[in-house]
């Protein structure tokens, strides 16, 4: 095992725990400040990534796909609030779940309806591919260095929002107390609207820049919907800096996890089995993560009690 | 209306005899579909005990039906290559005996719920949906990388696996066996209800502090809950696997969870009967639905989106309009 591996190991765990982190900043976002546990929001993901597909393929300009994914999702979002979501805000976590499962369904097959069962591929644009040297001469691909730098960017941007705008107060006033900011004649159903489709364009995006690298296909967005739930249970619900903390960790945990633990088992065992032993234990290192924060801070690492 | 006793002793009658009716009429097909229901029924009583009376909505009982599931296809796997499961420190071999087969799914099933169980309710309402969920994903992504059974391909099962006295290749033997095993989960489900034990658990779904003041413990309450739960669900997951003489990591699979609660659901929150009756909707839809179009779920999505908002008190509901106590 080279040094240089592991780097590129690292690289890739942070950028994994970036996507995460944007999936799972709408998903805390959303319950913080709405109340609402909303299982849809993997649909937001996979239709981000179909809309960026569809987009590139249609103009040819990634950037463009993009734009698309952003707009479609958050669009995506406002029509499932107006429609669905507005609808379960008094009802209980049964019904929530419920209604966002059924979501899933209608969202899955009508993707499937529309576009095929068969993935669809969404170019690295060329400016974009091939590797850069960083220092110490450890190759890497460059666009999931830029996906890497436009995460950090992203949530240093959340950060800014939720701390310094008057948008972000809002928010955080409607986390708090909800009925006094609605009697200091704040919108809150627009505030809500708003939200949502905050969090989705934030996901939608997040399936975009890693559709590029993934298959775009449907039912993608379901394994990142559930590490997205890993993170912010191990962050604590409703916390921003928690989903961050949480999607790094959970991001660094599984890529390092696949990565070394085959390695480590190979020590003392053959080596057919210890990728056997090593893989699969690899793939329940987060879950042992999520259960050890719970034994020691039930409420996640930032979570209020 | 109709009263909800008649309403069940119709459910049960209609679920013993259409299979009795095909068997007659030689309908080899609906037999199996209405073991399904018996058995997918079975698995939502086991839920119930934990979502409609203790008021844990988990979504990850997929687990305990996978476990089931697995604990059938393992045991048969060893016997039918006949190779021992383990040899050291002792002897375990493989079986195709029934009885044998559900007391180890039924018990690891419980195990695994205590775990799950003692972790998850160390906290409540959404992380207990959340960690539920995970704990599922984590057995089903265990189950499609350990190579020894089958991996992402599952195991079959050539022959379906003997209980004295029966042919279970017979349709309706099985069917008989599916029966009498969903009629003993009904009428525990009803004990339970009815115990000390289910006043407290629904005590402890309302309003867990009063529970704590009359000196009960409601964490310890809602644990037992949720073993029995898992361990019903177990049995379930392997009659299911016997059913199809095979096991897959699907059983694990968080979909199945969200079915089991819309079984629930569609037949009726807090009613005995609900699940099974949920179950039977289900597999009906999947059968006619699944007949007019390749996306059949998209309909039962919009179905499910509108019990939900709308009509909350499912089938049973519907047609025996008496309210029951739900929170």
């Amino acid at each position: 095992m080279s040094v240089l591996l592991l780097i590129e190991q690292i690289l890739n765990g942070l950028q994994f725990g970036l996507m995460l982190f944007l999936i799972s900043a709408g998903l805390t976002l959303i319950f913080g400040v709405m109340g609402i546990i909303n299982l849809a929001h993997g649909s937001l993901y996979m239709v981000g990534a179909f809309a960026a597909a569809a987009g590139a393929a249609a103009t040819g300009s990634f950037v463009l796909g993009l734009g698309a994914a952003l707009m479609a999702a958050a669009i995506a979002g406002v029509i499932v609030e107006v429609l669905v979501i507005r609808r379960l805000y008094d009802r209980d976590h049964l019904d929530q779940v419920l209604a966002t499962f059924a979501l899933i369904l209608i969202f899955s097959e009508g993707t499937r309806w529309v576009f095929g069962s068969f993935p669809l591929y969404l170019d690295v644009p060329s400016w974009l591919s091939g590797a850069v040297t960083l220092p110490g001469g450890i190759p890497y691909p460059l666009y999931r260095l830029t996906i890497i730098g436009i995460g950090l960017a992203v949530a240093a941007g959340l950060f800014l929002l939720i701390a310094k705008t008057r948008v972000g107060i809002r928010i955080r006033a409607g986390e708090s107390d909800r009925e006094m900011i609605a009697a200091l004649g704040v919108d809150i159903s627009k505030l809500y609207t708003l939200v949502f489709a905050l969090g989705a364009a934030l996901a939608g995006f997040a399936g975009a820049l890693v559709g590029a690298i993934q298959s775009v296909q449907v039912g993608m967005g379901e394994p990142m919907l559930i590490l997205a739930f890993v993170t912010i249970v191990i962050g604590g619900i409703g916390s921003i800096k928690g989903a961050f903390v949480g999607a790094i960790l959970v991001g660094l945990t599984d890529t390092l996890g696949r990565f070394l633990l085959p390695v480590l088992f190979g020590v003392f065992m053959e080596p057919s089995s210890a990728t056997a032993v090593g893989s699969a234990l690899a793939s329940m290192l987060i879950y042992i993560l999520m259960a050890g924060v719970l034994i020691f801070r039930p409420t996640g690492l930032y979570g209020k009690a | 209306m109709i009263r909800e006793t008649y309403l069940n002793a119709l459910i049960m009658a209609l679920l013993l005899g259409i299979p009795l009716w095909a068997h007659v009429a030689g309908q080899p097909f609906t037999i199996t579909l209405a073991t399904k229901v018996a058995i997918l029924g079975l698995a939502g009583v086991g839920l119930n005990i934990a979502l409609g009376l203790g008021g844990m909505v988990s979504l990850g009982h997929a687990v305990f039906f996978g476990i089931g599931g697995y604990a059938m296809g393992i045991l048969a796997h060893h016997a039918q290559t006949y190779t021992p499961l383990m040899e050291a420190p002792l002897l375990i071999e493989g079986t195709k005996f029934m009885p044998a087969i559900w007391l180890v799914a039924v018990v690891v099933s419980a195990v695994v719920a205590l775990a799950i169980g003692a972790l998850s309710l160390r906290t409540g309402g959404v992380y207990f949906i959340m960690i539920t969920l995970a704990f599922g994903q984590m057995f089903y992504y265990f189950a499609i990388s350990w190579p020894a059974y089958g991996g992402e391909d599952g195991l079959s099962i050539y022959v379906r696996n003997e209980f004295p006295g029966l042919n279970t290749l017979v349709p309706i033997q099985f069917f008989a066996i599916a029966f009498v095993a969903l009629s003993l989960g009904l009428i525990l489900s009803h004990l339970i209800a009815r115990s000390r034990f289910g006043l407290a658990l629904g005590a402890a779904r309302q309003n867990s502090e009063r529970v704590q003041t009359v000196g009960l413990d409601p964490m310890r309450v809602k644990l037992v809950a949720f073993v029995i739960s898992g361990a019903i669900t177990g049995l379930a997951g392997a009659l299911f696997a016997d059913l199809n003489r095979f096991v897959a990591p699907t059983m694990f699979s968080w979909h199945l969870s969200g079915e089991l609660i819309i079984f629930i659901i569609l037949g009726g929150i807090g009613r005995l009967f609900g699940p099974v009756v949920g179950a039977g909707l289900f597999i009906l839809l999947e059968h006619f639905l699944g007949g007019l179009s390749e996306y059949w779920l998209i309909y039962v999505g919009a179905i499910l989106l509108g019990v939900v908002l709308f009509a909350r008190g499912g089938l049973i509901g519907a047609l025996s309009g008496r309210e029951v106590a739900h929170d």
